[in-house]
């Protein structure tokens, strides 16, 4: 380079992309820091005036309240740091419930919007078309306030069959009590599963080899549902219910399913199904229409095509917008605290914070705990989907 | 060939010389019948599923009907008209509740007689909107500045109050209802893609720092509940200003929105971003645009065109989201639809589920128009690239 270069180029330092590039970024670290700065010395003197304590002391306080639904053991003289742990768990209590159920009707309604049935396809259209244009928290509302809230009193309650209870205060099931022998049948029912999957490696092994089929979904049904029926019958039915039963106002013994876990997982499984059916709708029609030519053509029928040959093609276009959706189902099950569902929300940031004041700290605690969620999930779902994506070269 | 022919007319006349009109097709395959036939009993599935889907339809459909027109109260001044009574043993959904309640569920508790301004600003809103959304409209730039710029301080000034020119001012606690859940969406509209415009490039920018924090905003905000982003807003915000400077309640809420809407509106517009063949940032590039007017001139016109039905379904989202804002104690519209259906002068079985439908309809019809709208849009958009 000649001297006149650098000369020009120093001359003109401020055109310099480079130099520039370094000015914005300095600025906007700037900006920033001084946003920062100005926030936390704000917030330090807010709530020294307010006399809030600061840090996660709070953790290990006696939490004082007493929650509906605990999975884990909780009582009022337990700690925050309990009602956390109890509120997580209900939410991923609802969030993994609400996913299996979603994605079995979201499925069902996606197939059934392209079904050659005139009636059935409108009748998914409708249906994705109502819910997917409708609020969720509308819709929550709706199952709670309008459906289950207004079911009969305690003691005109609807008689589920098997012996359950369905009133306005929640669904009660028979609890199963087990006796010691019942070991037997779970131990027949693992053995079931392991000879199950391992009659299904030896079908599929067969078949790579001979090209015979085996009807392998019979055998392990079979296998599934027998070994354990057998182990039954042999102990002699180690199993008792308790059944619920009807008092003038309250119901005792059972299982108690609360209105607000139904409402909540209606509403979940119900919106999301409908973004799921269009997903599955979608993922479907991306697959060339001569592939289900062509398996037809090779006389297989409607069901075994959809199956072996459309699916498996259509998941890779199904699997990222599905994680979406159960991450957004995931999410969405904090719209619990509208309707009294003891979730993480409605534990922590809404008794919790009000208890403590700790705004910072609560809040904080809860979105890691959804971030945390959200990139366990998508991590999981970006694995399966390295494996549906496999065939592809 | 003369040899045919003769033997044609003399000793063959009774071969046909022109082919049989057409039989009609076999009614099996033709007509209503035959569409009958090949769509719902094509097989013996088929024809179990459609003998269900019907029941179905038998079982739901006449009783909705009826609950919601045959059976409705239409008029009426309280609870008295909606109830069961030996003269009427049915009674349907209780209109009378919401023609009532009309002016509570539009207004909230704005003043009655400056409710007009509301009513002014849903004018200048819809004027806005119409500007945008018809691709055909003359000036659609100057359209772009009235509803990103003028609009929005208008509006401000109409709803908040203005005393020097004889608007009284009224607070915002004083908000509620539709009002509320069209301020908080067309806020978060127009906050939110500007916002978003500058994240997706701030996200696809080479300057590391730049990157770096809109990827952190972006996957931050989307990896969390909105109610929490609103929770953060109402009270963390606080927090974090001096004392004097404390926002009111709906201007946090709005803060939370606006700020979930750019993070979503961001995603959507690099994904327009991207659609953008690189030779059009170069060829930009080349006859020596700057940076800023490439992008402002070539290449987010582009894109912002190419992902429009996306911004619309964001903007969908967003409007069904703002119903979360009730969760923070803010008086949007099922806020309102909670409150009176918890009024004791209409206390009735069914005011619930009126209310209920009420809310729906109102929801569904302005989430069906615009889904329409994106799919108008993305039609249109296909139909020139097969040009």
């Amino acid at each position: 380079m000649s001297a006149v270069d650098t000369g020009r180029s120093r001359t003109a330092l401020i055109y310099n992309p480079r130099i520039r590039g370094f000015v914005y970024q300095a600025l906007l670290c700037a900006a920033i820091a001084f946003l920062a700065w100005g926030a936390i010395s704000n917030a330090i003197d807010n709530l020294a005036r307010a006399k809030i304590a600061s840090g996660f002391g709070f953790w290990h306080n006696t939490a004082g309240f007493d929650i509906s639904q605990t999975l884990i053991e909780y009582s009022t003289t337990s700690t925050y740091g309990r009602a956390f742990w109890v509120g997580l768990l209900n939410t991923l209590l609802v969030a993994g419930l609400g996913i299996v159920l979603a994605t079995v009707l979201g499925f069902i309604i996606g197939i059934a919007r392209l079904s050659t049935n005139w009636l059935v396809a409108r009748l998914a259209g409708v249906y994705v078309e109502l819910i997917r244009n409708l609020p969720l928290l509308l819709q929550l509302l709706f199952w709670y306030n309008a459906v289950l809230k207004v079911l009969p009193e305690v003691r005109d309650s609807f008689l589920v069959p098997g012996g359950g209870l369905l009133n306005n205060r929640g669904l009660f099931l028979p609890q199963p009590v087990f006796h010691e022998r019942f070991l037997a049948v779970a131990a027949a029912l693992a053995v079931a599963i392991v000879l199950a999957v391992a009659y299904r490696v030896f079908a599929k092994r067969r078949q790579m080899r001979t090209g015979q089929p085996a009807p392998v979904l019979i055998v392990a049904a079979a296998m599934v549902i027998g070994l354990p029926l057998a182990a039954l019958i042999v102990t002699g039915f180690p199993v008792d219910f308790t059944y619920p039963e009807r008092g003038r106002f309250n119901v005792r013994g059972g299982i108690e399913v609360l209105p607000e876990f139904m409402a909540l997982l209606f509403g979940l499984v119900i919106y999301t199904a409908a973004f799921i059916a269009e997903v599955v709708r979608a993922g479907i029609q991306a697959v060339a229409k001569g592939q289900a030519e062509a398996a037809y053509s090779l006389g297989l029928r409607p069901g075994p095509t959809l199956r072996l040959v459309v699916m498996p093609q259509a998941m890779r276009v199904i699997v990222p917008p599905l994680t979406s959706q159960y991450l957004n189902l995931t999410k969405n099950s904090s719209l619990a605290v509208a309707i009294g569902y003891p979730d993480l929300v409605q534990i922590f940031t809404g008794t919790v914070l009000n208890q403590t004041g700790q705004a910072i700290e609560v809040v904080v605690i809860t979105m890691a705990v959804y971030l945390t969620i959200s990139l366990v999930t998508s991590l999981l779902m970006n694995l399966y989907n390295r494996r549906v994506s496999l065939a592809e070269r | 060939m003369s040899d045919t022919a003769t033997i044609t007319d003399a000793r063959l006349s009774f071969v046909r010389d022109r082919p049989f009109d057409p039989l009609p097709p076999p009614l099996v395959h033709s007509g209503a019948i035959g569409w009958l036939l090949q769509n719902l009993f094509s097989s013996f599935t088929n024809i179990l599923l459609t003998v269900s889907c019907v029941a179905m339809v038998v079982w739901l459909l006449p009783p909705l009907i009826e609950f919601l027109i045959f059976d409705a109260v239409w008029d009426g001044s309280s609870r008295a008209d909606c109830i069961v009574t030996p003269q009427r043993p049915a009674v349907g959904a209780c209109w009378a509740f919401v023609i009532e309640r009309l002016g509570f569920f539009t207004y909230g508790f704005y003043p009655i007689e400056e409710r007009w301004r509301v009513d002014v600003f849903f004018v200048l809103l819809a004027f806005g909107i119409g500007w945008m959304t018809w691709l055909d409209a003359p000036r659609r730039g100057l359209g772009m500045i009235y509803f990103f710029a003028v609009m929005p301080v208008l509006s401000f000034f109409l709803l908040v109050g203005l005393p020097a020119i004889g608007l009284q001012a009224v607070s915002t606690a004083q908000w509620g209802g539709v009002l509320v859940t069209i301020v908080v969406s067309a806020v978060g509209i127009v906050v939110s893609l500007p916002l978003g415009v500058l994240l997706a490039l701030g996200r696809r920018s080479k300057m590391p720092v730049v990157r770096m924090s809109s990827v952190i905003f972006i996957e931050v905000v989307r990896g969390v509940p909105l109610i929490t982003v609103l929770f953060m807003a109402s009270v963390m915000l606080p927090l974090f200003v001096p004392e004097s400077l404390t926002p009111d309640k709906l201007l946090r809420a709005l803060v939370g929105v606006a700020l979930f809407a750019a993070a979503y509106m961001a995603e959507v517009v690099r994904a327009g971003l991207q659609a953008i063949p690189r030779g059009q940032y170069e060829a930009a590039m080349a006859v020596g645009l700057s940076y800023w007017q490439a992008m402002r001139l070539i290449v987010l016109p582009q894109a912002l065109k190419v992902t429009l039905p996306n911004i619309v379904n964001t903007f969908i989202g967003l409007f069904k989201d703002t119903t979360l804002v009730f969760i923070v104690g803010i008086f949007d519209f099922l806020k309102t639809i909670e409150a009176a259906r918890g009024d004791v002068n209409w206390a009735t079985p069914v005011t619930s589920v009126t209310g209920y439908a009420f809310a729906a309809m109102f929801y569904f019809v302005f989430c069906y128009a615009m889904s329409r709208y994106a799919r108008y849009v993305e039609h249109r958009l296909r139909a020139g690239d097969r040009r």
